[in-house]
């Protein structure tokens, strides 16, 4: 189904432009065209669909479902909604005090929290566009596995003995009384029913809102890759780099670190970098971090987090991105074949 | 009457608090815009997602820029 857009860059680049299929600019305007194309399609299709299926879906009733489950379970639901919810950098301090004031677990609410900006629509189509569906499989059980084991962390540690005093108080109060909170959020929030028409209105926001956000970063992050892809020799990173020595996954955590990116300016650049012989969990560690453990984001929290918490948190989430790549590394040979 | 904007400072909530004053000059309400960023307020409301407006203390909305039309309805009342 996607080889309609190496058609459209065939005819593009080569019959219309009239460049050299064998020349570096040949193949870097060839790479632009198709990715673009493919990616734009793609998402105009996908965020619309999934935007229709979630149109009813609000916060307010993933808090109250969360509330019902068992602690284990919990972990699991709550990265889960992370990763289907919708979700703006702007959004995680309300929404922490939401969960926290309602005497969700920490930990949950953190599955939650850690998962919502790694998986996406946008991360998820992308990844199955460029890099093929396995390695967008093995994206979105990482993301999930980062935030359950990061919220189960926390809670081994106590972590809420950290948050700032106004949370930590509320945090407590809600434990108290958990029982007659669980009753108002199920009255408050029985299920809205939507017409087609107003699921299509929220649809078609969502879609100019997000497309509107990020069309620049599909531009700057796929010109990034056609550039990679059509001038940096083959096999460059495997010779320059090393083939996946374990130092390669912590090295790309911390170089990922200052850049603050989104899922749509990196990935076409880890298109180019796999194809160019950069290992798989190196790469996927590379992205994690770029697009997870964001400085600005992380300042944010500070509102509602002590430093020791937030400190905590980021050195969580190194671990796992670390640890995660050299697990990735092990089975890469099984991620990028047939996959794409 | 008095109007708040709950959020942490992103760009729809300094949007939503333009909208809301445009509207009411352009319909001669008297009405007196906040921004509010501190999160124990937005606890207190009940806000889970920004921005929302807070008129005269009453939650009136919440997790998205509110359209002409609506933010005249509460403006008239």
């Amino acid at each position: 189904m996607l080889e309609i857009f190496t058609v459209i860059a065939d005819w593009l680049a080569y019959a219309t432009l009239g460049l050299d299929p064998e020349s570096r600019l040949g193949t870097a305007v060839h790479f632009f065209i198709e990715d673009t194309t493919k990616i734009f399609a793609l998402l105009a299709v996908m965020i619309y669909v999934i935007a229709l299926a979630r149109a009813s879906l609000n916060l307010e009733r993933v808090r109250a479902y969360l509330h019902k489950r068992h602690r284990v379970a919990g972990y699991f639901f709550g990265s889960g909604f992370g990763a289907i919810t919708p979700f703006c950098s702007c959004s995680s301090i309300p929404l922490f005090l939401g969960f926290t004031s309602a005497g969700i677990p920490l930990g949950i609410t953190m599955a939650f929290l850690l998962t919502s900006p790694v998986i996406n629509e946008v991360a998820v189509v992308m990844l199955w566009g460029l890099l093929g569906w396995k390695f967008t499989l093995a994206y979105v059980v990482v993301g999930m596995a980062v935030g359950i084991i990061g919220g189960m962390v926390l809670d081994a540690l106590r972590a809420h003995r950290w948050l700032q005093d106004f949370a930590a108080k509320a945090y407590e109060q809600a434990q108290a009384t958990t029982a007659d909170t669980g009753d108002d959020d199920a009255q408050s929030t029985a299920p809205q029913r939507l017409t087609f028409q107003q699921r299509h209105v929220f649809a078609r926001d969502e879609l100019k809102e997000i497309v509107g956000r990020i069309w620049k970063w599909v531009f700057i992050g796929v010109g990034l890759g056609a550039g990679l892809h059509g001038f940096v020799p083959e096999g460059w990173f495997a010779a320059n780099l090393g083939a996946g020595q374990w130092w390669t996954v912590p090295t790309a955590v911390f170089a990922g670190l200052p850049l603050y990116s989104n899922a749509t300016g990196v990935i076409p650049v880890l298109e180019s970098l796999i194809g160019k012989g950069l290992p798989v969990g190196t790469t996927l560690a590379f992205c994690m971090s770029t697009v997870a453990a964001s400085l600005p984001e992380f300042t944010l929290l500070k509102q509602v987090m002590q430093w020791r918490l937030l400190l905590t948190v980021f050195v969580i989430l190194l671990v796992n991105f670390t640890v995660m790549g050299w697990v990735f590394n092990a089975i890469a040979p099984w991620l990028l074949t047939g996959g794409a | 009457m008095k109007i708040e904007v709950l959020g942490t400072g992103c760009k729809k909530c300094v949007n939503t608090a333009e909208q809301i004053s445009e509207a009411a000059q352009s319909i001669a309400v008297d009405a007196q815009v906040e921004k509010v960023t501190d999160p124990a307020v937005m606890m207190r409301y009940g806000v889970m997602s920004t921005p929302a407006v807070v008129i005269d203390g009453k939650l009136v909305h919440s997790g998205s820029v509110p359209d002409r039309e609506t933010i005249e309805n509460w403006l008239r009342n």
